[in-house]
């Protein structure tokens, strides 16, 4: 009888090329992303060795973080533009694959790596990203690298890592109607702390994960880093298995159903151990809203800033220009911002809409909608929500990181505050003095459309709305 | 990368947790192609103010803290992106040593790989260090990595743990990519029993 095993154990066995002295292992890489910000001392440094990417079939590159995503793309910046050309003729000069910005395909690599195919289950994916987690959705072990490991992973397909330890958070019961897998993201990091996953990959499970749809198990996995774990995981199934049957890089036909049948093998075994295990019910999960400077600092809608705060959250609120017992509701705020890896995909736009249709934007609030690929952007069109979002008021962006982090031309001005579905409400992410909280798509909505932080589940129904989604 | 063996010198008290790397280094400064240069940006959203000038209160704007090599805070330190020009920035500034209960994972390895050793000690530990590096210029903290002590100006000797493989590439200042190269056969065979296991499995070749 062999020891029950972990999903991770599965996935970290099946990539061990050698383990090294004192237990570190060299692990195989499977699928490496590259973008334009983290990669140029990476190539610079393969150069100046003489070495070569050795795997160049096991690269994709794209720009995402510094492209203007203003229609057109106007407006980019010159520093960022260098980074673009950088990337452009490192791909060149190392024969690595890339989707060029007016491809179609081009968007936020996390988006883009599920939606081609290039990530798929029982890979080990890195990204020179923290947001590599996202993979993880698929049941892929994803995690994001440094530059000095870029390089690594580009000259040796591999890393040298630590085995990280297992946690499980099982979710029980359904999410209820209006509340999002953002929500339950933002609730379980509020529950175990910023760090509360540190050293570990959380593997998510239970019915309310289950009933995720591929686009919430992403956004799910995407926060994991946000409480400090290294990567998320959810067990492939038929949903993961159907998102990816015809991908343009999935296998097809025969080899497909090859992949599909030793895909169903990576689940978690039966009485495997876990080094940590943390229950949430679902029930318990309402749409949440960050009220501080750290993802873990959240309340649900209903709820407020605590009364008593510590020297760390003093500053925050101070930095946030809120009060200790303060209602997350209400606060006025000047710019929505709906894109992200977190939530720029289709199933965020739909939700997006549904809000908007029939509703205006409310007056002098700016509000950004960004898709998180050319596909999302071309799907929206066609299912007509850019005009939808359009008549209500929204910016209709090109697909990029956007206004998630702050190096682009899409920024936050210092006292601005800011309903944003993206992951990181850090002092300065979105813009030097801004002030970010952190929601749902449908709740970034609500806040668009009502001027203030607002329960969506509260709107008024307005007549005949163009569209209707279930929400997950 | 530049062994650490042993340094002594002034650290600078950061009493804050969660210290994010866009605190460490905001994305805008991240626009380029080189890892020097970014020392003057570290910390840049609590080093300056809106109109550019140095903010006096800041602690690394502080004599002596400007010359300080070793910065000691709270937990989770190095948490959010994971950029390299974290690590870039304080090498460049001259920090070669971060002292706190707990780091964020990519960070520590981020700092490993360029020489600047993350000390993980206690937080009552901390909080003493962090006495100690307000009495200023003749409070110097010793960080000796060959014998995992870190020595208080008293004199006192407290000991760390680090991992023992990458304490030897810190002492002898080795890479990585030239100790995993070392294993190249068995990466080829690697990839060599994948082909034949797992036939399916697909590259992405003709993007």
């Amino acid at each position: 009888m062999t020891q029950p095993q972990t999903l991770l154990d599965k996935l970290w066995d099946a990539h061990v090329v050698e383990t090294l002295p004192g237990g570190a292992a060299i692990l195989y890489i499977d699928r490496h992303l590259v973008h334009e910000v983290t990669s140029p001392q990476a190539f610079e440094g393969l150069r100046a060795s003489g070495r070569k990417v050795r795997r160049p079939d096991c690269t994709i590159a794209v720009a995402d973080h510094n492209v203007s995503t203003a229609p057109g793309r106007v407006g980019a910046e010159a520093d960022g533009v260098i980074q673009l050309q950088t990337l452009e003729a490192n791909v060149a000069e190392f024969d690595v694959p890339y989707i060029p910005i007016d491809d179609p395909r081009q968007g936020i690599v996390h988006v883009i790596g599920p939606e081609q195919g290039i990530s798929l289950p029982g890979m080990t994916i890195v990204c020179g990203d923290s947001h590599t987690s996202t993979h993880g959705a698929l049941g892929a072990l994803a995690f994001g690298i440094g530059t000095s490991e870029v390089e690594h992973v580009l000259a040796t397909q591999t890393l040298i890592q630590a085995k990280p330890k297992a946690m499980r958070i099982t979710v029980n019961g359904r999410l209820e109607r209006g509340v999002s897998a953002k929500d339950l993201a933002l609730h379980i990091i509020a529950e175990i702390g910023a760090a509360g996953g540190a050293g570990s990959v959380i593997e998510y499970a239970g019915e309310a994960v289950r009933a995720l749809d591929m686009a919430g198990r992403m956004t799910l996995c995407n926060m994991s880093i946000e409480a400090g774990a290294r990567a998320g995981l959810v067990a492939p199934d038929d949903t993961t298995f159907a998102y990816c049957r015809g991908r343009p890089f999935a296998p097809r036909g025969e080899a497909f159903e090859a992949a599909v049948a030793y895909w169903r093998t990576l689940v978690t075994d039966a009485h495997a151990a876990f080094d940590r295990e943390v229950a949430i019910e679902a029930a318990d999960v309402a749409p949440m809203v960050t009220w501080g400077t750290s993802p873990d600092l959240g309340a649900p809608i209903n709820g407020g800033v605590p009364f008593e705060v510590s020297a760390d959250q003093e500053r925050a609120l101070d930095y946030m220009a809120l009060q200790p017992g303060q209602a997350v509701a209400g606060s006025a705020i000047d710019v929505v911002f709906i894109g992200s890896c977190t939530n720029g995909r289709i199933e965020d736009i739909r939700a997006v809409a549904d809000i908007a249709a029939g509703r205006k934007v409310a007056p002098g609030v700016r509000a950004l909608v960004v898709p998180g690929s050319g596909l999302v952007k071309a799907q929206a069109e066609a299912e007509g929500l850019d005009q939808v979002l359009i008549g209500a008021g929204f910016e209709w962006r090109e697909a990029g990181c956007s206004m998630c982090l702050g190096m682009n031309p899409d920024k936050l001005t210092a006292g601005q505050r800011c309903a944003a579905t993206s992951n990181r409400n850090f002092e300065g992410r979105q813009g030097p003095g801004g002030r970010t909280h952190l929601m749902s798509p449908a709740m970034a909505a609500a806040a668009a459309v009502t001027g203030r932080i607002t329960d969506v589940r509260t709107l008024e129904p307005v007549a005949a709305p163009a569209r209707r989604t279930e929400y997950a | 990368m530049r062994p650490f063996t042993t340094l002594t010198a002034i650290a600078a008290p950061m009493p804050a947790a969660n210290v994010d790397t866009d605190k460490i280094i905001p994305a805008r400064f991240l626009k380029t192609i080189k890892r020097s240069g970014l020392g003057q940006h570290l910390f840049d959203g609590l080093r300056y103010g809106a109109n550019g000038a140095e903010a006096p209160d800041f602690v690394l704007n502080r004599e002596p803290y400007r010359r300080a090599e070793i910065l000691i805070a709270h937990d989770n330190f190095g948490c959010g992106s994971s950029r390299e020009h974290a690590a870039w920035a304080l090498l460049d500034f001259g920090i070669r040593c971060v002292i706190a209960p707990s780091f964020a994972d990519i960070f520590h390895a981020n700092a490993l790989k360029n020489g600047v050793l993350p000390v993980a000690l206690p937080r009552a530990v901390c909080d003493a260090l962090m006495a100690d590096a307000a009495l200023g210029e003749n409070a110097r903290i010793t960080v000796d990595l060959e014998r995992q002590v870190v020595i208080r100006p008293t004199g006192e000797e407290i000991s760390f743990a680090v991992d023992p493989m990458r304490r030897r590439f810190l002492l002898e200042g080795l890479d990585d990519i030239g100790q995993t190269l070392q294993h190249e056969t068995a990466i080829t065979a690697f990839e060599a029993k994948r082909a034949t296991d797992r036939p399916w499995w697909p590259t992405i070749a003709g993007v």
